[in-house]
């Protein structure tokens, strides 16, 4: 057994636990926040939809092998699997767009493969950063962002870099 | 308008080598399969995706994400010397931290931004080293729990969808750390 088995059920017991030692109402609190994904994901679902539809369609002309062939002496070079340079080019610009490409990725080559692994690592440990930015500077009403988008693709590149590192650490290829 | 651009691309890209390569029958094909994966995907995560939401909204009326914002005080202090020196926007960007961790992402944004408006008093539209660090901050995730990705991976049929855990903290690590060391090497060489 792996010692991730523990994760989700101590999770789980735990927070019960801590909720009904502190007199929280927990059980509405859950239904409450199973309420705010469900809205979550009607929110993704259309741009899913629309964009797992455009990725079908390179993949089944034959343009995504090609662009991947294109690339793909620069990303090995650096040790990261070339089939997921989609992911890399649509992560830092939409969220629902990464999480379609690598939902692919991972129904494609499996979720417990070399690249289903490193497209998962890659997808937990960057964000949506052009989104972001734009959302905050927006906010503030900042027009000057300076170094602040050079910096942030900086923690994307090594991002991409350390998941195909890390899960070659943990898991091997 | 980016994805408009994107979107408009990818499916002129795929007519064109459709065309090319004699697979223009697959391709609309495809359109219409890639609509209908779409959906199974989101069927089939929306269960955990929910589930752990509940969860991490218990966590956060627990007062658990209180405690963990605590915790980022005294880093925090250090990593936005100025911005801290104000009360609220301390507290705010040490919740906005926490919500993150827990990933609490509705929660985590106006928290965030209320701090970045605090922060911005006064700079007349150009970012602040510090504001660009916030910035930095938040685009570089840092999640305790990858549960969107672990529930992709379980409609997928992983054998153990949370297994990716340390590497997905290792990476998240590496990835902030190099973000803010960017950010402090731009502040000294950038040419406004």
């Amino acid at each position: 057994m792996h010692i991730s088995s523990w994760v989700i059920p101590a999770v789980l017991a735990g927070t019960a636990l801590y909720a009904l030692l502190r007199r929280i109402d927990g059980y509405s609190a859950l239904t409450e926040g199973a309420m705010q994904g469900l809205t979550v994901m009607v929110k993704i679902l259309p741009s899913l939809i629309v964009l797992l539809s455009a990725t079908a369609m390179l993949r089944a002309s034959g343009a995504l092998q090609w662009l991947t062939e294109l690339l793909s002496p620069l990303l090995s070079t650096v040790g990261i699997p070339p089939e997921t340079m989609p992911l890399l080019l649509i992560r830092p610009i939409s969220g629902s767009g990464a999480l379609a490409v690598g939902g692919e990725l991972m129904a494609q080559y499996g979720p417990d493969s070399y690249i289903g692994r490193v497209a998962a690592v890659m997808l937990g440990s960057t964000e949506t950063t052009f989104y972001t930015v734009a959302v905050y500077f927006g906010a503030a009403n900042i027009r000057r962002t300076r170094y602040a988008i050079p910096a942030a693709l900086t923690a994307d590149a090594v991002g991409f870099l350390g998941a195909a590192m890390s899960v070659r650490l943990f898991f091997g290829t | 308008m980016a994805l408009t651009c994107i979107w408009t691309g990818m499916v002129l890209l795929s007519v064109l080598f459709g065309i090319g390569n004699g697979t223009l029958d697959n391709v609309g094909q495809a359109a219409l399969e890639g609509a209908s994966s779409a959906l199974e995907l989101a069927l089939g995560m929306a269960g955990a995706v929910c589930l752990w939401s509940a969860v991490m909204e218990l966590m956060r009326q627990c007062g658990l994400a209180d405690s963990l914002s605590r915790i980022f005080r005294p880093l925090l202090r250090r990593l936005l010397p100025q911005g801290s020196r104000d009360k609220e926007t301390l507290s705010a960007v040490s919740a906005n931290v926490s919500a993150n961790l827990l990933g609490l992402g509705n929660a985590a944004t106006p928290l965030g931004i209320q701090a970045a408006q605090r922060m911005a008093a006064g700079c007349n539209g150009t970012a602040t080293d510090e504001l660009c660090r916030l910035v930095v901050l938040n685009t570089a995730s840092i999640q305790l729990l990858p549960t969107t990705v672990s529930g992709i991976r379980a409609a997928c049929g992983s054998a153990a969808p949370m297994d990716i855990l340390p590497a997905v903290w290792l990476t998240s690590l590496l990835s902030v750390t190099a973000g803010l060391a960017a950010a402090r090497l731009l502040q000294t060489i950038w040419r406004d």
